[in-house]
């Protein structure tokens, strides 16, 4: 357990990534990664949510019963997602096009409601916000470097900027149409995982069975 | 369930009957029900407060985005200058898709194409359905374009049709002959971002400048397709690789919309000259 707030701020970079140890959040973490611009923001929004759900949820931890925590927790954060939307679609209405259902997804981004219950519903406010914030950033760093691979060779652009100049538009390099479709954010993600354990093995987990030759009969 | 913690306020005697309410565990059932009526009533008011005053902006923003839609398809586009300046170059009539004619039932202003495409009263539900849509609304809002002289120079027809996972929403725009098409362009979809997306791809836009609907005879034969037609290039708009379905949507929705149950009798109108 992350003792001070600067661990719990960043313990879930890499330490306790909520992709790439805890494997949460995929399904937004495929389907927004595609250019990323659209990512950014969708960082950005789970990022608010998160911190605040957790701060909110964490200030009236003492009053909420147990047999209606999750739906207390879920209006709290359904209300935060719905006003994201709401300040998206009035002051960012192009980015809020492309984000369409995602916005609205966040409030089932299996992350959010993790925090929610395993940290905020026991731990002070400030300290659930900040673990929050970690967290959705943690989500985040996952999500550009996805949104970075894909939107550099799928469309030769990184936030819309030509980078390398595509055929469609005249130019030499030839886009790779599978990294513009969700499944290849499932490859770059089970890269990511692998190259975060090579790197700290301490994260690979145990195995639960052991596959073994059976003997000669 | 929770340990009692330091932070928490200490415990008085509990006094009357609101003293005594408060000191039930959270556990309680007068508690939960308390709790959860409060909860709703706070994040129902954040949220109506939330929605109540952002309306006005996003409601610029969504006709703000129309508007620029409008003003790109008739090719008069310039990021520069103010867009409702620009839109006030276009005349905005509401035609009756039966008859073709212009109706001042509605108020140009106020009226809502997508809330009276769905209306059962303004609407008529579709047997022959190519384009996917449901319902045909009864009366459109079209936008037309005049030169100095006050003659018809373009005019702006919407059209909607399904691709491959979505709606697709956009305008055409037509030459004064109501037979050649000046642009298409789609400003709201739903489809593979790379593949279908594409039909929003300037390159392939540029395409539709010049095609015409009907030929010599005034038979329909604007296609989208991979092979020529045999009617001529004219007619031909080359389909999106890897997107068939997306471009068979595109197809579909732009000769149903000019076809007699889509904008006909109105295209009619235009070719006698009475628009």
């Amino acid at each position: 357990m992350p003792q001070t707030r600067r661990e719990m701020l960043l313990d879930p970079m890499v330490d306790n990534n909520p992709i790439t140890l805890q494997v949460l959040g995929i399904c937004s973490a495929l389907a927004v990664t595609s250019s990323m611009q659209v990512a950014f923001v969708m960082c950005l929004a789970v990022t608010v949510v998160t911190g605040f759900s957790s701060m909110f949820i964490s200030m009236i931890r003492n009053h909420i019963p147990g047999s209606i925590r999750i739906i207390v927790q879920m209006v709290i954060i359904a209300s935060l997602v719905i006003m994201v939307d709401q300040v998206l679609k009035a002051y960012a209405y192009e980015i809020s096009k492309t984000l369409s259902v995602f916005v609205g997804l966040i409030i089932t981004n299996c992350i959010v409601m993790g925090r929610a219950e395993a940290f905020a519903m026991k731990n002070p406010p400030v300290a659930s916000f900040i673990d929050g914030v970690g967290n959705g950033l943690g989500y985040s760093l996952i999500l550009m470097m996805v949104a970075f691979v894909r939107e550099l060779f799928g469309s030769g652009s990184l936030f819309g900027i030509t980078v390398l100049h595509p055929v469609n538009d005249g130019g030499w390099y030839v886009p790779n149409g599978l990294l513009l479709l969700p499944p290849s954010a499932f490859f770059i993600i089970g890269l990511i995982i692998w190259a975060f354990r090579s790197w700290k093995p301490a994260q690979v987990e145990e195995r639960e069975f052991e596959i073994q030759a059976l003997g000669a009969h | 369930m929770q340990k009692p913690q330091e932070s928490d306020p200490p415990v008085a005697k509990p006094k009357g009957p609101i003293g005594r309410f408060f000191a039930l565990p959270p556990d309680s059932v007068p508690k939960t029900i308390f709790t959860a009526v409060s909860l709703c009533l706070v994040a129902s008011m954040v949220v109506s407060a939330a929605a109540v005053s952002l309306r006005p902006t996003q409601e610029v923003n969504k006709l703000r985005d129309k508007q620029i839609n409008i003003v790109q398809v008739a090719g008069l586009y310039d990021p520069d200058a103010d867009i409702a300046e620009s839109f006030a170059a276009f005349e905005p009539r509401i035609v009756d898709m039966e008859t073709g004619e212009f109706t001042d039932a509605f108020d140009v202003a106020t009226f809502d194409d997508k809330v009276a495409a769905e209306d059962p009263a303004l609407s008529t539900r579709l047997d022959d359905d190519p384009a996917s849509i449901g319902r045909r609304a009864d009366y459109r809002t079209v936008y037309l374009l005049r030169d100095d002289n006050g003659d018809l120079d373009k005019v702006i027809l919407p059209v909607h049709g399904y691709g491959l996972w979505s709606t697709m929403y956009g305008f055409i725009a037509l030459e004064e002959d109501a037979n050649e098409i000046f642009g298409l362009q789609f400003y709201e979809h739903g489809e593979t971002p790379g593949l279908g997306a594409e039909i929003t791809n300037p390159r392939w836009v540029s395409l539709w400048n010049g095609k015409k609907l009907n030929d010599v005879n005034g038979d329909l034969q604007i296609t989208v397709a991979k092979t020529p037609s045999p009617a001529g290039e004219d007619y031909y708009v080359n389909a999106l690789s890897g997107a068939t379905l997306t471009s068979n949507g595109v197809n579909n929705l732009v000769r149903f919309w000019v076809s007699d149950a889509g904008f006909g009798p109105f295209l009619d109108r235009i070719k006698a000259g009475e628009v």
